[in-house]
């Protein structure tokens, strides 16, 4: 080098470079693993009690509410212990569905891994403690879809 | 002791429609029972699908699924007379397993 000077720079100049390289690597990983796409029973987000923060444990990423997932619940539920929903959607390459109760002890209730070749539609019942929303969120091709509906519960379904 | 699982899988051209029910407490861990103790929490965590050696749904449930499971869902590929294999374990390690001909 002529200019040590210069030299001196370029160092400091590739040194934060590299830095910001490491920090952007690290985000990632720093994520939550996101559950449904690997094979691993989501422990930890079954475990989580709002809905933000089960939705957080499983996928690390915000849903957007996308009118192309169309979620099927009554308008009232007689027995809370036992409430038919289910959820199609027409978005491509769809990886995982997943259903929440919000005023559930515990909001996520199922969470279904769709490998490719099967079609992103499922049915199922499930518990639903009081009158709270119903949230399907798809994941598909790496983002999150959800639609919400509110089902009033007249007798809880968490007994007690 | 028969099987805890019902399954209809049911082809029609290329998607086979498959439809289960499955016979479970899905105790919850907060009922009490008649002496006021509370039912530990017993339910199925997961519940798996094969066909041709592949998994083709896959469910992972917590305790807000309803006693006695059912769950429908769709996929493509498979012919009558295949086999469709259904499995699954519970949070205390139970499991049981079934085979069903796709009709």
């Amino acid at each position: 080098m002529h200019n040590p000077a210069l030299a001196t720079r370029r160092l400091i100049l590739q040194g934060a470079a590299s830095v910001a390289l490491l920090g952007l690597g690290n985000l990632p990983f720093a994520a939550p693993a996101r559950a449904a796409a690997n094979d691993k029973y989501p422990e930890e987000a079954f475990k989580q009690k709002s809905e933000a923060e089960a939705i957080k444990a499983l996928y690390g990423k915000n849903a957007e509410p996308s009118d192309k997932v169309k979620l099927d619940a009554p308008e009232i539920a007689e027995n809370g212990g036992v409430v038919p929903i289910s959820v199609t959607t027409t978005l491509d390459k769809v990886t995982s569905i997943s259903f929440f109760v919000a005023e559930n002890p515990n909001a996520l209730a199922a969470s279904y891994r769709i490998p490719d070749g099967t079609v992103a539609s499922v049915a199922n019942r499930l518990k639903m403690a009081k009158t709270t929303n119903v949230t399907a969120i798809v994941e598909a091709n790496g983002k999150l879809y959800s639609a919400t509906k509110e089902v009033k519960v007249t007798v809880g379904g968490c007994g007690g | 002791m028969a099987s805890s699982i019902r399954v209809r899988a049911t082809a029609n051209g290329d998607i086979t429609e498959v439809q289960a029910l499955i016979q479970h407490p899905m105790d919850t861990g907060f009922v009490k029972d008649a002496k006021g103790e509370l039912i530990p929490a017993h339910f199925i965590q997961e519940l798996k699908f094969e066909y041709n050696g592949k998994d083709v749904f896959v469910a992972d449930w917590g305790t807000a699924v309803s006693k006695d499971p059912y769950v429908k869902f769709s996929f493509k590929g498979a012919k009558k007379g295949d086999d469709l294999k259904v499995s699954w374990t519970d949070n205390k390690g139970a499991s049981d397993t079934t085979t069903a001909k796709i009709s």
